[in-house]
Formats: structure tokens, sequence, C-alpha cells
């Protein structure tokens, strides 16, 4: 789209990376690349070494049920010394037999807890992860409640069963 | 070494939480601790997790606002314009200057609360009573402003009693895609202008005391460091990462609102301890201060609100707008699927990140200086759990 051809970052990156990027674009007024989900993990150590984004502002899911692979995972970086943000995403398959998004936690530790959130919230696994385990809800809760296809008003989950058991916890175990 | 508890050698287990008098919110620590040190600690969330990001996609944008100001109760305007600034962005809207100037003070001045509840807190946390009762009746007058700005709107018979009603004390619910619910009411911005030019001698009344003070230097010199390094790795953000020595503000990186246009310093730490971290918030409050009296004297005429209104607007495209609230960088990412709802709406919550850069704080630390660690990320629970 427009604006992402000329950008000195964008073509810096192609340059580098090559087939690691699928897509540029700018959305949202920000620069967007789709990468290629293996080689995220590659792709964000070297943004972050060559190019200062040492800032992992943020990591979340987007679920999009219609779609194959069926989840998106976003990355939002900056770089405090150029002073510009960069999104990047992958896409992501769905259950045990879809291959797991690199974990990026090798790269900035602030990825630790974002990952074990989609993971918890959407079932996307990452691989290299050193703890992917729920992060909001308890261990043993059946399901991820914000895909599109979980009920809004809840499934019965054995909170009430939890609760007894683990002692007024219900942030997973420790 | 005769104290038991300093006995070391031993490492056992020790559950922190999740219901803590130091703990605003709900928060388990799952410790390992050898003797009287840290070895190890794991934060447990999730305790107050609503699913508000599943809430999100149910509502319009507009209405989308109420769920915003129950983020977090110390400052609902952070989010409110956090999530007004990324519908405006995703809509192309061009917010008024008298709104931007409005929203900037009411920002600000939450900004001043927020700090005050942590101030009030911390201090109390770590056995100093007067700056709590200080620092409470002084965000008082604060959330007083607040509650008078919502009075005029709800156009009640009984004015004391209006404001409340409409709970607008901690909820600001006056902030629009595209500008603010109404104008001021008459005799606010003078009010105002009273309690500006009083605060920081006030301030100075009963932080300057602590400053000084041999046991709170005893208590937060040189604990928790957190280098520039570290802080940013870890996603800290906000006065945290600023009393490391990292001069990071967006205000100052990405002007929005009206901060562009008003002059103030972003202070800095210089050894990223306990005390930095209250050094650089207790500056925060007087430049915040500084800036909510440069636009009561500037403040443009104009409508409030631009027009069309956009509150049915049908919002398509993604975009993140991320703005500088009192605890460090509150953020939305917005993904519009062409309908009125948001088709994903994930925020960006400092708390979050802060906790996670908990265990980093606590390592080798006292088992009784763990209140003032929690304390110095100035974390909000709900803001946390979603």
């Amino acid at each position: 789209m427009e604006g992402a051809a000329e950008d000195p970052l964008a073509m810096a990156l192609r340059e580098e990376l090559g087939e690691a990027i699928e897509s540029a674009r700018i959305l949202g007024g920000d620069l967007t690349l789709q990468i290629r989900r293996e080689t995220i993990a590659e792709v964000c150590a070297a943004l972050k070494s060559k190019h200062g984004f040492t800032y992992l502002v943020d990591l979340c899911g987007v679920d999009f049920p219609g779609r194959e692979p069926r989840f998106e995972v976003v990355y939002h970086l900056c770089s405090p010394a150029a002073n510009r943000r960069v999104r990047l995403k992958v896409a992501a398959g769905e259950g045990e037999a879809a291959a797991a998004v690199p974990s990026v936690t090798g790269v900035w530790r602030a990825a630790n807890w974002p990952e074990r959130e989609v993971w918890d919230l959407y079932g996307v696994r990452f691989d290299g992860h050193p703890d992917l385990t729920r992060i909001l809800l308890w261990e043993g809760f059946n399901g991820h409640p914000l895909r599109k296809d979980f009920p809004v008003e809840g499934i019965d989950t054995g909170a009430a069963a939890a609760t007894v058991k683990v002692g007024g916890s219900g942030g997973g175990e420790a | 070494m005769s104290d038991p508890l300093l006995q070391r050698g031993e490492e056992i287990e020790l559950g922190f939480g999740p219901r803590h008098p130091a703990i605003r919110g709900v928060l388990r620590l799952s410790l390992r601790v050898d003797g009287d040190r840290i070895v190890d600690c794991r934060p447990v969330i999730g305790h107050v997790h609503r699913g508000v990001e599943k809430l999100f996609e149910l509502q319009p944008h507009a209405d989308n606002l109420s769920h915003t100001d129950r983020l977090d109760f110390g400052s609902a305007a952070a989010a409110n314009l956090a999530y007004a600034g990324a519908v405006e962005k995703l809509l192309g809207i061009v917010v008024p200057p008298r709104a931007r100037y409005l929203r900037t003070i009411l920002a600000e001045l939450q900004r001043i609360a927020s700090h005050l509840l942590w101030l009030g807190t911390h201090a109390a946390d770590l056995g100093a009573m007067p700056p709590f009762f200080a620092a409470f009746g002084e965000r008082d007058g604060v959330l007083e402003l607040c509650e008078r700005y919502l009075e005029d709107y709800f156009e009640s018979d009984n004015e004391s009693e209006a404001g409340q009603e409409a709970g607008a004390r901690l909820r600001l619910d006056g902030i629009r895609p595209g500008g603010l619910s109404h104008d001021l009411p008459a005799g606010w911005a003078e009010r105002c202008r009273e309690f500006v030019e009083s605060f920081p001698a006030r301030l100075n009344g009963f932080a300057g005391p602590l400053t000084e003070n041999r046991l709170w230097k005893k208590r937060t010199v040189g604990l928790g460091v957190l280098s520039p390094e570290v802080a940013v790795d870890l996603g800290v953000t906000g006065p945290a990462l600023r009393a490391s020595g990292f001069a990071w503000d967006l205000r100052k990186a990405l002007p929005y609102e009206a901060y562009g246009e008003v002059d103030f310093d972003v202070p800095v730490g210089r050894n990223g301890d306990t005390y930095d971290r209250y050094l650089v918030r207790v500056e925060e409050m007087r430049q915040a201060n500084r800036i909510v009296a440069q636009c009561l004297d500037r403040l443009p005429d104009g409508p409030v609100l631009a027009e069309p209104s956009v509150l049915e607007a049908k919002v398509e495209g993604e975009t993140y707008h991320g703005i500088e609230g009192p605890r460090g960088e509150i953020g939305f990412y917005l993904v519009g699927d062409g309908t009125a709802n948001p088709y994903r709406c994930h925020f960006r919550a400092p708390s979050f990140a802060h906790l996670q850069a908990l265990p980093e704080l606590c390592r080798g630390e006292l088992v009784g200086d763990l209140v003032a660690l929690i304390g110095t990320l100035d974390v909000a629970l709900e803001e946390a759990d979603r």
C-alpha cells in the first residue's frame, strides 16, 4: 500500500531478511509487516539489535474464524532512540497439530506474560517459551474465552470446585 | 547469627496475598525465601479478571468508554484518552482545540490524583502515616474538581449530590471520541486555578519532610534497583522507567492533546531505586500542576465536540494509540471490521508489565521490603487482570 514501499526501514529489512517479510503496509499510521511464522524470532532479534527496537510495547492475539490459519499474533515494537514504531504480524493455526509460533521471550523478556496471555485467551502455542501456562485464568480452565466462538455468557468452567480446592486462588498454579 | 529469621541455607516457600493490606487489589505472590531473603518471586494474577476485552467487542465505540473508566480506579482519564484517541485515529477525527486543552487539564489533574494515591499508600506501607492523611486530603480536592465538572451535565436539583450520584469522583465520564461531552461548568476554571496556585506549597509541606527523612531514605535508597536496560527489556514505562535515568515520556516523544503546546520538564532519576522513583513521581506532580496552569491560561474558545457526532460511526481498519498514563504507557490496539463495534480491542496495561518486572526487583531483597517494592512499581490490579 501507499507509503510502505518507500519506507526506509521496510526497504532495509527486505534487504536483510528477504523472504521472511511477506508484505509491508502502512496501517493506522504504523508500518505493518506480515512475517513468516518460522522466522519471527529472528526478525525480532534483528530489529532489536540492528534497528534499536529495544522496547516491546505490546503483544496480543486476534481471532479470524473464517481464515486459514485462524489466528493472528500482533507485535507492537518501539525504538525509543529513533522514536518510531512498527507492527509485526504472524498467522497462527489452531490446536495441537498447528505449528507453534516461535517465542520472542529470548529477544525481550517483556514478551513472557503477553505470550502466556495469548495462549490463555486464544490457545495459540509458543515454541521455546520458558513457562507457557495460563495467566489470567486458572490451570484446568476449559476453553479460550477471547475466541469468537466462545459464548459471552460463559460456560460451566468448574470454577466453584476450583475455588474450594485451591483456597481462594483463581490465578492458576504457582 | 543468633536471629533465627536470618539463618541461611534452607529455602522455604512463602505465600503472600491474595488479600494483603499493602495491596490495593488482589495479588498473590508465591515466594521462595532463604531466611529473610527473597530468592524468587512468582506473581499469580487474574483474580479480578472480568473478560473486559470480550465486553469491548459487544458495544459501540462510544459506549465502550465506560469500560475504560473502570480499568484503573486511580486515573480513569488516561484510559479514556487512550481509547478515544485510538477511535479518533481510525476515523480521522480532528478534536477541537478547546477540547484538547480541557482533556489535557483533566488528564493532568488525574495524574496528580493518581500520584497522590500512590504517595499516600506507599508512605503508609512503610510506616509513615502523616503523608497518607495529607495526600488523601489533597487528592480529595482533585476528585472534587472532577466531580464538579460533571455536575452541570446531570442538571440535578441537588447540586452537591449530582456528581456523587454519577460516581464521577473516580470515573470522569466526560471524554468522548471527538472531544468532550460538555464544556466547563460556570466557575470551574476559577476553582481549578485556586487549587493549582496553592497545590505546590502544600505538596512541599508534606512531601518535603519525607524527602529528607532519614528513616524514609533508609527504607528506600538502594532498594529494588532497576537499570535502564533491564527496565526497557521488561517493558517498564512511565515514572518507574524515568527513575532509572531513561528520559522517555510519550507526552514529549509523540505529543498528543495539547502537550506539544505547553512547557514542562520530564524529571529523571539516577539510580533507579525506590527513592528515585519516589522523587520522580513527586516532581511529576509539580510538572502536572504547571501544565494545568498553562492550559487554563491559554484555554481557547470554541466547541468541545467535533461535528458530526461519531457516536454511531462504523469503524474500519486498525490502529494502536498509546499515551503517557500516570503509571506508564497505556495504549489501545483497535481493529474495526466496518461495524459500529470494535472487532478486537486490546489494551496495553502498564501494570501488567510492571508486575512482570516485580521478580526482578525482589530477588535478593528482604521479605520485609516486599511491600515497598510492590508499592514503588505503582500497579493497579484491575488493569493488569483485564
